[in-house]
């Protein structure tokens, strides 16, 4: 044991010894470019080493590289202006100093590093990616403060377009999914600038990607591209625009970077050239859930959203709730009018309604909708109706949300009482005169019918169902059922309410058991067998 | 008497008079009469008011004064609106007369007089009454207190005087003599000092010697001499005579006596005397007896077969009264438990002695019973012991149950107990090579030892384990631990699992030990853990689950808390994990057969038909969760949902209450055997899909294998693993599928006709048997299960009555009870609250007081001073008469003195 252990122990010190002396020599290596330019040439061990199949070794070129450049970008000993191409570069070359040859040489350099950098973005190892990204940002930086392009005028504010969006370009693979690195490139995005000039790279990308695929889906890229957007939140004042990456010395009022405007109006532009495409149905539903509260209120023109939103709430099912809370928003605050809305809602209300994951949000709205006191009756009606109709395929937690749903509809609509309480002279007995199959809420003779099925699920096999339920037996109090914090309530706190409570006795069967598949009516034995 | 006497004569003397004792008298006497005159027109009115009855008084106006009253109040009793002045006067008057007049009276002296005689001045009461009251009261004074609690000391009775017990206590002769004696010499001698004729005595014992002058002189003083020694002599005569009787008698006596020590032992009649005493004792002692003797208690009576019959009927109609009871959701009381009576010594660990299966002696056609309940008890002991049933020889087994049909069947487990205890050396003897041993760690080790040798061929492992059968012992310690009870069941047939389990519960008897109670309960815990287990192995070993079943039913009914908190946990820990995998994935598979089984468990140890129960609502709740979040992927995804539902169907029997989520998941199920899904007029709810990769899983591939098909129950292990190889296999199995669907539909048909949306519940299957499977083939069976089905949908009511809130009662009108103000006096009322009031009422009512006070005393003084000027008046006018009578005498005095002069003079 003993012997092995200290072996291990050896290995790993010599391990962590030869890292170290790795990042020695790239250290020292580094000083020496910097410090004399008769090292130059070191600068090939360096970028080598970025290529290493090693992790470490990756990383720690990586980190020499940024400091490397960073300092030379700071030193301004890069070559500014365009790089010359491949035939001129020699004519070019000749005509310069040694001083300058040195620069050219090295603004070479760096820009075959920052390729390599961002090739390395689309590494497989999220260490390599994430120091390839800080070290991206870092030149970027360095570049803002010092252009490497010639400042012919004045005014021009320098950003490293270029870079940036081959940042972005690499951020939006087509293959893999980067959503950890994004999110690590989420703090970038808290500066300003950054931020602008990412939003109008992703348009470009989007729009050339998307529009070269001619609306086919591709839902890694489509991934990307949300988790991306979906980090962009912009802030809601104008004094908020402070933080920004590259301070511009020379305030101008025209730097669109600096207006709030600009930037709401960059940030629709990004999401609408988004949503025009086709979308896989997941991502409909991640974008609809974070549409009304980090989407719309950035937008500068949040009614340019109607159409995404109609389509949206056209589309049935899961997506139509969803659609339901942004065309909400609309309606309310912006004045959208949107017709035969209720009919919709109305049609909207199907078995599935009850079972998907969005049931709270959709009941939460509902409610809302529904809260008006100038609604007609028969269209109330008719929701209670349906609802009760519908309530006879839902599972106990959604009909613990229903039943007060629907006596709370009731109370608010006093004239809806006929449903629970019509008196007759005669006793009479009808049929439902309720059309399930009706889609129009006025044709569907909701207020001539009775509300048999919370009769009928007086009978429910859960206790507190039976209760809530039994609450129509008696006129309804005044005060109406807070349903709000019914709505996140899941089976297994309705299990917990008995499995928790102790009561002193606890009831047994008296039929005594003899076998596994007797008792209780058989039914088990006679269908099944044990073995 | 006296006393008063003196007393009165004392109250004399102390009178201040200076007047000899007779002029006083008639001073009073004076004075009486002259204290009347001042008041003599008064005291006539009053004595006429006397004479009239109070009726005539209050009719004549004369009399009565009206008090005019301002206003009338309504209600207002006034006890003042008519006053009687003349009345009232005389009346006050009286009363100072007795008791202020006295005072006055008595002023300044220090010597009362206080006539204690009874009735002495009550003149109504007859003179017998007075001397028996007189005599009670003195009786009454004799009887001090000390004597109050003293009940044996009678009161003396006496007679003239003379104490009876003490006449009693001396009435011996010689006393009397005694006393006699005394008398008569006393008598002599006083007669002789008293009447002073000491000279005359003397004198005439002197005298005797002449007898002539005796005879001479025989004057009367002689007379009574000679009378005095007549009777003299014959005293002494007479003590002579009884001293020698009694001397006679003493003399008797003491012979007798000494006779008497001769004639104890010997005479008969002593003998007899004898016998008699013990003889007594005897009767005294038979009487005792039979007073002390316990009363024949009234035994239990015979019970014929029928009362039995309906004693059980009975007590199963409470438990199923108090199952309806809870299913209606009204809360469980106490009474409700199964246990009819608990006894103050009960420990609540379930151990009854008097068991509720055992037999009472019981009457059929005037035999006894005995016979057939024999040969029950054989056939249970038989049950019970089949582990060791094999190993008793068949002539010894033979010899017990005749030893069982001999012994009387008062006590069933005793009797057991005592038998296998003499039937364990018997087995000691035949088991000579095994190691048996009570404890658990020899079979463990035993066990050991057989699963240490895995490469012993299978026929000796089999000998081995038939050893190890036929070795089972008889007494086990409680598993501490899950892997205890796995080591302790391990390696055993299914009976022989039920035997052990059986035998540890009955060798760790709650009633046995303290800690027993715990470690059972701990059991049975382990007991579930290890049925869970026995599920989950492949293949499943539910023969043994299906043993150890009764065993668990009898813990849970001896611990109902621990098993329903060992299940409670149970079903937390499935929901928890089905609640976390819900969350990350949004679907869940199918619960695994353990849970199944644990379900089934359920339904069997809890009443499932309560309205809330701690464990069956989780366990249903359970159940509509699993079929409505597992999707169905797989043949062995529909027939999990199946069993599932047949326990919601289970549950759901008694209480016929409506579980939406059965009814979706039969419809699905249906759904999945439709093969045309183009044109649905119904909706799927989730799990199922209306179209989808795995949407027809239970259409038929081969619509031939209908005429192949017979319907043959699954096993429950066909939810884990199915083994249908060819295409035909799965067909077969696709139609079980659906059959069973079909007839858990007819039973849901059965249970839910009641309710009034029974149609709208319907409808989907409905649509779907009529429209969609009516075009397939489906074999005989289940065509004539669809058209029952269809049937009993179509032949439900359709229309039912109006809804119509509950008619409450009307609720009555507050009654606000008046608030009572006590009005303590008329009149002006100041202050506002409580406290000044009551003020203001006392500063009144003082001075109110105050004002009679100073009225009475006013009236008080007007009549003393009335007495005092009478008083004198009747002073002077005394002295006037005085005066005018000595001038009246010395005036007569003066004129006979006159006279006599002039008489001489003449």
């Amino acid at each position: 044991m003993a012997p092995s252990k200290r072996r291990n122990v050896i290995l790993r010190i010599t391990a962590e010894q030869s890292g170290k002396r790795a990042k020695i020599d790239l250290n020292t290596k580094v000083k020496d470019v910097l410090q004399d330019k008769k090292n130059a040439n070191d600068v090939f061990d360096i970028l080598e080493l970025l290529e290493s199949e090693k992790e470490k070794d990756v990383v720690n070129a990586v980190n020499a590289c940024s400091k490397l450049f960073s300092t030379l970008l700071e030193k301004k000993d890069l070559f500014l202006g365009k790089l010359p191409t491949g035939e001129e570069e020699e004519a070019f070359i000749g005509g310069l100093s040694a001083e300058e040859k040195y620069r050219l040489f090295m603004r070479q350099r760096y820009s075959s590093c920052v390729e390599m950098l961002l090739e390395h973005l689309d590494h497989e190892l999220y260490s390599v990616k994430e120091s390839a990204l800080c070290c991206l940002m870092k030149f970027a930086e360095g570049e803002g403060r010092h252009p490497l392009e010639d400042l012919d005028w004045s005014e021009h504010y320098s950003f490293p377009r270029e870079l940036l969006q081959g940042v972005v370009d690499r951020l939006l693979s087509r293959t893999t999914e980067n959503s950890m690195l994004i999110s690590r490139f989420q703090e970038f995005l808290e500066m300003e600038d950054v931020r602008y000039y990412v939003m109008s790279s992703i348009r470009e990308n989007v729009g050339k990607v998307l529009a070269k695929n001619k609306g086919a889906l591709i839902p890694v890229y489509q991934n990307n591209v949300f988790s991306l957007m979906s980090n962009i939140s912009i802030p809601s004042q104008e004094s908020g625009l402070t933080n920004f990456m590259i301070k511009q010395e020379a305030k101008h009022d025209d730097w669109k970077v600096a207006k709030l405007n600009e930037h709401k109006r960059a940030f629709e532009k990004m999401w609408l050239g988004f949503l025009k495409y086709k979308l896989p149905s997941n991502m409909y539903k991640k974008i609809l859930v974070i549409l009304h509260d980090s989407i719309l209120p950035h937008m500068s023109k949040p009614t340019l959203m109607i159409d995404f939103l109609t389509a949206a709430y056209d589309v049935g099912g899961a997506i139509s709730l969803l659609a339901l809370n942004g065309l909400f928003v609309l309606i309310h605050q912006h004045n959208l009018d949107y017709p035969d809305f209720y009919k919709k809602l109305y049609n909207l209300l199907e078995p599935s309604v009850f079972h998907v994951k969005y049931r709270a949000r959709f009941f939460h709205l509902a409610n809302l909708f529904l809260s008006s006191s100038h609604l007609p009756l028969y269209l109330v009606a008719a929701f209670a109706k349906r609802l009760a109709r519908l309530a006879l395929t839902a599972p106990p937690t959604a009909l613990l949300i229903v039943l007060p749903f629907i006596c709370n509809l009731i109370r608010r609509h006093p004239s809806c009482r006929v449903l629970v309480h019509k008196p007759s002279t005669q006793d009479e007995s009808v049929e439902d005169p309720y059309l399930m199959e009706e889609e129009d809420p006025a044709q569907c003779r909701a207020l001539e019918s009775s509300l048999w099925e919370i009769k009928t699920l007086q009978s429910h096999y859960h206790p507190d169902v039976a209760k809530a339920a039994g609450s129509i037996n008696t006129p309804l109090s005044g005060l109406e059922d807070d349903i709000s914090e019914l709505l996140e309530k899941t089976t297994y706190e309705l299990m917990e309410r008995d499995l928790k409570q102790t009561r002193k006795t606890v009831p047994l069967e008296f039929e005594t058991a003899t076998q596994l598949l007797k008792g209780g009516g058989d039914v088990l034995g006679q269908h099944f067998c044990l073995g | 008497m006296n006393k008063t006497r003196w007393v009165r004569h004392g109250w004399r003397c102390s009178g201040e008079s200076v007047m000899s004792e007779v002029s006083a008298q008639s001073v009073l006497a004076h004075l009486f009469q002259m204290g009347k005159v001042p008041k003599k027109k008064r005291s006539v009115a009053d004595k006429v008011r006397k004479a009239k009855t109070s009726f005539e008084i209050k009719n004549n106006p004369f009399e009565v004064k009206i008090n005019r009253k301002k206003f009338d109040v309504l209600g207002r009793k006034s006890k003042h609106d008519v006053g009687l002045p003349g009345v009232s006067r005389s009346k006050a008057n009286n009363k100072r007369k007795e008791t202020l007049l006295k005072e006055y009276k008595q002023k300044g002296r220090s010597s009362k007089f206080i006539d204690k005689r009874f009735g002495e001045y009550d003149t109504q009461m007859a003179p017998e009454d007075k001397i028996l009251k007189r005599f009670a009261l003195e009786r009454q004074r004799v009887h001090d207190k000390k004597d109050l609690y003293n009940l044996n000391e009678d009161e003396e009775l006496t007679h003239y005087g003379q104490s009876l017990a003490e006449m009693e206590k001396f009435n011996d002769a010689v006393d009397s003599d005694d006393e006699s004696e005394e008398k008569g010499l006393l008598s002599a001698e006083l007669t002789a000092s008293h009447f002073g004729g000491g000279g005359l005595l003397r004198k005439k014992t002197g005298g005797q010697q002449d007898g002539e002058e005796t005879h001479r002189a025989k004057s009367r003083q002689e007379l009574i001499d000679e009378l005095i020694q007549k009777s003299k002599q014959e005293k002494r005569e007479r003590q002579v005579r009884k001293e020698e009787s009694q001397e006679l008698t003493e003399k008797l006596d003491q012979e007798w006596k000494s006779i008497q020590a001769l004639l104890v032992k010997k005479t008969p009649k002593c003998d007899r005397a004898e016998e008699e005493k013990p003889k007594l004792e005897q009767y005294d002692m038979m009487v005792r007896e039979l007073v002390f003797d316990m009363k024949a208690q009234p035994s239990e009576k015979l019970k014929t077969p029928e009362e039995l019959a309906r004693e059980e009927r009975e007590k199963l109609q409470k438990l199923e009264s108090d199952r309806l009871r809870r299913m209606m959701g009204e809360e469980v009381e106490e009474s409700s438990q199964s246990q009819s009576h608990i006894s103050a010594d009960d420990l609540h660990d379930g151990f009854i002695l008097d068991k509720d299966d055992e037999k009472t002696l019981s009457y059929q056609d005037g035999k006894w019973n005995i016979e057939e309940e024999a040969d029950k008890d054989k056939t249970e002991e038989d049950d019970e012991e089949e582990g060791h049933s094999g190993e008793v020889e068949d002539g010894d087994a033979g010899e017990e149950e005749e030893e069982e049909e001999e012994d009387d069947n008062a006590d069933e487990e005793g009797r057991r107990r005592r038998r296998r205890g003499s039937r364990r050396p018997a087995m000691m003897k035949k088991m000579v090579t095994l190691t048996w041993s009570p404890s658990k760690k020899a079979t463990t080790e035993e066990r050991k030892e057989t699963s240490a040798q895995p490469s012993l061929s299978k026929e000796e492992i089999k000998a081995q384990q038939e050893a190890a059968k036929a070795e089972l012992p008889y007494t086990f310690t409680a598993p501490e631990s899950y892997s205890d009870l796995k080591d302790l069941l391990q390696g055993h047939t299914p009976d022989n699992q039920r035997l052990i389990v059986a035998r540890t519960q009955k060798s760790n008897h709650a009633s046995l030990a303290v800690g027993n109670k715990l470690k059972l309960q701990k059991m049975f815990g382990f007991l579930l853990e290890y049925i869970g287990e026995l599920a989950t192995r492949s293949p499943p070993e539910l023969v043994a689950v299906d043993k150890l079943i009764p065993e668990l039913y009898s813990m849970c009914q001896m611990f109902p808390e621990a098993a329903c908190k060992a299940m409670q946990s149970i079903f937390e820990d499935a929901g928890h994990t089905m609640e976390e995998v819900l969350e990350v994935k949004g679907h869940v598979p199918f619960p695994a057969l353990d849970m199944l089984v644990y379900l089934k468990v359920t339904g069997l140890l809890f009443p499932t038909s309560d309205f809330r129960h701690p464990v069956t609502t989780p366990a249903l709740l359970y159940i509509s969760q699993a079929l409505t979040k597992c999707p169905v992927r797989s043949l062995q995804d529909v027939t999990s949902g199946l069993v599932l539902c047949c326990l919601g169907v289970e549950y759901v029997t008694f209480s016929k209450r409506f579980l939406p989520e059965l009814i979706n998941f039969l419809a699905g199920t249906l759904h999945l055997a439709v093969k045309d899904k183009t044109s649905l007029g119904y909706t799927v709810v989730p799990p199922f899909r209306p179209t989808g990769k795995c949407s027809d899983l239970l259409v038929l591939s081969d619509s031939e294998s209908c005429a192949s098909w017979t319907k043959k129950s699954l096993p429950l292990s066909a939810t884990r693993h199915l083994e249908l190889r060819s295409e035909r296999d799965r067909d077969h199995h696709r139609l079980t599928c659906v059959s069973t669907c079909l007839d858990l539909v007819k039973r849901c048909c059965l249970l839910y006709k009641d309710l009034p949306s029974f149609t709208c519940i319907f409808r989907p299957i409905r649509t779907l048997l009529s429209e969609h499977l009516s075009a397939q083939t489906l074999p005989e069976l289940l065509q004539e299960l669809r058209g029952e089905i269809l049937e009993s949908i179509g032949g439900a009511a359709v229309t039912r009555c109006r809804l119509v809130l509950e008619k409450k009662k009307p609720i009555p009108l507050k009654l606000l009870t008046p608030k009572i103000v006590e009005v303590l006096d008329y009149g002006k009322k100041r202050g506002c609250n409580r406290e000044e009031r009551e003020k203001e009422r006392l500063k009144h009512k003082y001075k109110k007081e105050f004002k009679g006070a100073l009225r009475e005393i006013r009236k008080d003084t007007r009549f003393l001073a009335r007495e005092k000027l009478t008083e004198v008046m009747d002073r002077d006018s005394e002295r006037k008469r005085k005066v005018r009578e000595l001038f009246g005498s010395l005036a007569t005095q003066e004129g006979e003195w006159k006279a006599l002069k002039r008489m001489k003079s003449k």
